[in-house]
Parts: C-alpha cells; structure tokens; sequence
C-alpha cells in the first residue's frame, strides 16, 4: 500500500485551556474526496486550520506523505504549504487587488513565467469557475457566490496537490452548490488532487465524499472514519445515523 | 386587539387539592400588555406547601407573542429544581409546541459563561498578565519585522513593487497639504510666543533662532510625526486589521507568502523613506511660518531674518531632527502594522486597533524624543 497523503495521529485541539477535540486518528489517501463533518461548534474549521499551517496542535501530529508538518523547519513548512489549495468560507480575496491580479499574485510569485503567460492562466483559470471576463473586477463588484468561485480559481492557480474547502456550498443556491460538486469531482477525475472538504450538507457530502471523518462536539473526539455511504450504511453509532439521516430515523423512533 | 384599559395579562390560582394547583393565565399577554413580574408569581407559587403538581392553563387569551412562552418557561424551570411537576396541556397547541423546540436541544454544559465577582487583586493581576503578553507580543512582533528585514537585505522578501509605490504615495505626496498646514501654523505659533518675551528687551531678532531651533531640532519631527501617526499609523492598522477579519492574511500564509514580507515590510519602507522628507519639508514650512509673523509684525526685515536663522541653526540640528524623524517613522509603522496583525475577528476590533495604533504610536513618540532630546543634552549636541 502506498503512504497515506495526509496522516492525522492523536491530534489533539484547543484553545489555550479550551479543549475542542482531542485524539483525533484518520488517513487521507491520495486522490480522495474526503469529508470533515460533524454538528455546528465541533471544530471542523479549527481541524482544517490545523491541516493548512494556520494552528499549531496542542499535542499529536499531522504527516503530509511522510513528512512532518509541524515538526519541520519552517521553510519546510512553507514548500509543504505551496503543494496546497485553500478555499476559505468566505472566499478570502484580496480586496485591493482584481481578481486577475488575485490570481496571478501566487503564479508571480512562484513562477518564473512570463507575464503573458501568468494572464492566459489566469483567463483559463477565471473560465473553468465560470467567471471568464471578469478579470478587471475587484472583489467587492461580485456576489458572495462569484466570490468563492474566484477563490476557488485562486486556489488552484498553481495547480495543488491538495486542494482544502472550508464549507464551499454555503451561501450558494442548490444549482450553484450542485455544479461546484461537479468541480471538484472533475478536479479529482481528471487531476488527481486530493480533496479535503469541510462541510455539513448532506447532499454534497453523498454525492462527492469518498471518506471522511466526524467530529461529536458533545465527547469532543471522533466517532468514526470511512466513507459516508458506508457509514451510513454500517454504524451503529445513533449520533452518526441521526446526522447523516437528518435526525429522520430518530423522529421516528421517538414520535 | 385589546382596548387599552383592557391591555393586560392574569395569573391567578386555584388550588385543586392539598398537592395540585391550576395556574390560568388570561388575557393579553403581547409586548404592550401590563404583566405581574414573574418573581411575584413564583413567590406567591412558594407560598403552597407540599406542591406536588402545577397544572398550566389557559384561559380567554386575548393574543400573545414570545413574552407568554419565556413567562412559562420561567415558572417550568422553578418546579424542576423543586422537584414539582408542571403539566402544560392546558396550554395552546402553539405554545406548547414552541416550548417542546425550546427544550429540544437541552443547555450545553458548561457553555453558560458567569459573570462572577472578581477582587481588586484578581483585577490587577489580570491587568498586569496583560500587560505582559502585550509586552511580548511587541517584542514578536519586532522580531518578525527584523526577520523580514534581513531576507529584504539578502534579496529574497517577497512583496510587489507596486504595492511599495502605493504606500509611498500615501505616506508621502499625499500627506504633504495637512503637513504644509500644521507646521506653518505651529512655526507662527512659535514666533509669536516667542516674540512677546523677546519685544521686551527690544531683541525681536532673536525670533529668528527660537523659530529656526525650535522647529528643525524639535517641532518639525514632532509635528509629522503626530500627524502621522493619526493619518498612515491608524490607516495600517485598520487595512490590516480588515484583510485580517476577511481571512485575506490566512489566505497569504497558506499560499507560502509571509505576510510580514508582502504586507509589513512595503508599509514600514514607505513610511521610513518619506517621514525624513516630510520633516525636512515641515522644517521649512514652520521657518517660513516664523518669518511670516516677523516680518510683518515686527520690525525685522526678510532678508535679516534669514542671515540670523542661518547663523543659528547648523546642520547637526538639521541631523538630529532628521535622526528622530527616522526613529518615529519605525515606531509609528511598528505600532501601526502590530495592531493592524493582531487585530481581533470583528468589526469593533478593527476600531480599537486603529484606536490602539494611534495611542501607542503616541506614546512611544514622546517617549522616544524625550530619550533623545536628554542623551543629545548629555553628549552636549
């Protein structure tokens, strides 16, 4: 078996004294769609800014392949940080900057191409989110949907190995949600990446999700890990089935 | 709805054996209505001994909104921590519903946060720990910045020209008509302060040198650095601040660009680049302020002016202002862009950085010229 792209082991997180989760143990293969899930408050963003450099853990370890995260030096940590993607919520452009220049600032940055070059991938980036011709606008001119999408064309732009989105679908219409699902599907088809998303849509999280894992707020660690199908079709844990059901199969059994 | 005479809501009691009690509530109970204050109730529910059942009924409610729920809630929470049972079928159909959805997700523990009574000595203990991871945090912070700076000498800080264009531009050409205004006004205020002692013993001349070695020595550097400090100081620390609350810096680090390089670094050059030359600028502008007050009020002429300014003023005086101006530049930018970094995650901590900015940057100024002004003093320059 090949190394796991990402290995979480007894990752645990908090806040100064404020425990949010503790013990965390899962793998991420490469090329999967996996899924961060759990109840609003279990800490699944504050998991992703642990993956994606932003937080130091408390205690534990993530391994990208087989290297140490946060045990590397620090410009280890940054050529790590250059093979990843981040879709941040809320899109996180850069609103003194068009989007043309969002998304060359890291091809510039870390590329030798030309600037001729840097502005055809940028058109082809801007016109796989569907957003060809908006080049010029700067952030504030677009919807909070248009806005992800740039983000997500600003994710991509140096082509990552690992593409990170931190709940893509909210905000957006079904429609929307649905063709961005279909986006990351492609991406993985056809690139390869390995996609970690952080969301609570069930939709999204069956239609795309090829493992995952789910955060209990309540005994502040993991319950499971695995493909949500199977989870859904194996566990035996209530909390698990209530939330990848709706709470459906609970109504039932008390009402 | 209710007339106004009518406009309010009932409780009463009716005792149904030695360990029951029906509680009605009736009339009005919307957000206009006049109720008894839940404590009276619950006071007067005290009053039965050996309660066992409280039986909530509703009775001609003439209209009610959340005011009738919380009321209930309120008395149901009162009989579970007495261990009596309150029974609300009596209710609508409607309340009871929404009271099932208000108890549907019961109270997180620990997730009620108390305000307890702190002592004075928990206070100042709390106070000084403050005090101290501010302290700290300046001192991270100055660390990154010289980091940066020594990648910016070796050649390989990441940041865009342009951006460093811009943040001269705005701490420099722009800055230059609300300079111009200040340091006039303040070079006028020095003559005429200094004019009513010197008129005295007829050394109206004299202003000259009090003018000339007030503003370059002292003034000059001091007044850019205070308009400064409130223009480009507040200015970083809310655009960083902003780009903070907006994820936009999160977004820098994670694309492996180190936000005290792209952003810190163009700031803190723009600034130390142009404070020197907007303080030999305001030098000049409160030299002719000075003149402006003398020649026209007293009697001495432009050209006297100038040869006695010239004969005063030195070009180590010139040095020092400069020197100073150069060392406020780099604390005005450091206050500034720490704010700015360490600013919070919503819309009131963008203003109290910006608040902060311009206090500490003040702060430090004075702290900084007094410093200077007593070593310069000592080395008798």
């Amino acid at each position: 078996m090949t190394t796991p792209h990402i290995t979480v082991t007894n990752l645990t997180m908090a806040y100064g004294d404020f425990l949010i989760q503790r013990d965390l143990n899962f793998t991420i293969e490469h090329s999967d769609i996996f899924i961060i899930m759990g109840g609003s408050g279990c800490g699944k963003s504050t998991l992703l800014r642990h993956l994606i450099g932003l937080q130091r853990p408390a205690k534990g370890d993530v391994f990208y392949e087989r290297q140490d995260f946060w045990h590397a030096s620090d410009e280890e940590r940054v050529r790590i940080m250059r093979h990843i993607g981040v879709l941040y919520q809320t899109g996180a452009l850069f609103s003194s900057l068009t989007l043309a220049e969002n998304i060359a600032l890291p091809l510039g940055e870390f590329t030798g191409l030309s600037r001729y070059e840097i502005a055809d991938i940028v058109s082809y980036k801007l016109a796989l989110v569907g957003l060809a011709g908006f080049e010029d606008y700067y952030p504030s001119e677009l919807s909070g949907g248009m806005q992800k999408r740039a983000g997500l064309a600003r994710a991509m732009a140096l082509d990552p190995e690992i593409l990170f989105f931190d709940e893509p679908s909210a905000g957006l219409d079904p429609v929307s949600a649905r063709l961005l699902d279909d986006l990351i599907v492609s991406l993985r088809d056809t690139l390869g990446t390995t996609i970690v998303v952080v969301t609570h849509e069930l939709a999204s999280i069956f239609a795309i999700g090829t493992n995952s894992v789910f955060l209990d707020p309540d005994t502040k660690t993991m319950l499971a890990t695995g493909s949500p199908k199977k989870l859904l079709a194996e566990s035996s844990d209530a909390k698990i089935i209530q939330f990848l059901t709706r709470g459906e199969s609970d109504a039932n059994k008390s009402v | 709805m209710n007339t106004a005479g009518t406009a309010s809501g009932q409780v009463s009691f009716i005792p149904v054996d030695e360990s029951t009690v029906a509680m009605k509530l009736s009339g009005s109970w919307s957000n206009d209505a006049s109720i008894r204050p839940v404590e009276q109730v619950l006071a007067e529910l005290s009053a039965f001994k050996n309660l066992k059942l409280v039986l909530l009924q509703a009775h001609d409610l003439a209209g009610w909104d959340s005011r009738l729920p919380a009321y209930v809630l309120k008395i149901i929470d009162y009989c579970q921590t007495r261990h009596i049972e309150a029974d609300a079928s009596g209710l609508p159909e409607g309340i009871q519903a929404l009271l099932k959805l208000a108890r549907a997700v019961p109270e997180r523990a620990g997730a009620r946060r108390t305000t307890q009574q702190k002592s004075t000595l928990a206070e100042i203990g709390k106070t000084v720990m403050n005090g101290l991871k501010d302290a700290k945090g300046l001192l991270a912070f100055i660390g990154e910045t010289l980091l940066a700076c020594a990648t910016l000498i070796r050649g390989k800080a990441r940041f865009r020209s342009i951006d460093l264009f811009l943040c001269i531009q705005d701490a420099g050409p722009s800055a230059l008509p609300i300079v111009t205004l200040i340091s006039l006004l303040v070079g006028l205020i020095l003559a005429f302060v200094g004019a009513v002692q010197l008129a005295m013993f007829g050394a109206q001349i004299y202003i000259a040198d009090l003018v000339g070695l007030g503003t370059v020595r002292e003034m000059g550097a001091l007044m850019t650095a205070v308009i400064m400090s409130g223009r480009t100081g507040a200015a970083y620390a809310a655009q960083l601040g902003t780009m903070n609350v907006n994820s936009e810096i999160d977004a820098l680090k994670t694309m492996g660009i180190s936000p005290m390089e792209f952003l810190v670094l163009p700031r803190m050059l723009a600034l130390i680049l142009m404070m020197p030359l907007l303080c030999l600028y305001a030098d000049l502008m409160g030299m002719l302020g000075g003149a402006l007050v003398t020649v026209s009020a007293f009697d001495v002429s432009l050209i006297q002016y100038y040869n006695e300014t010239q004969k005063a003023v030195h070009l180590t005086d010139f040095s020092i202002g400069l020197f100073k101006s150069l060392v406020f530049a780099a604390l005005i930018a450091t206050a500034g862009c720490m704010r700015g970094m360490q600013c919070g995650r919503s819309a009131s901590a963008v203003g109290d950085a910006a608040t902060a900015a311009v206090v500490n940057s003040i702060v430090y100024i004075v702290v900084a010229d007094s410093v200077i002004t007593l070593i310069c003093d000592r080395l008798g320059i």
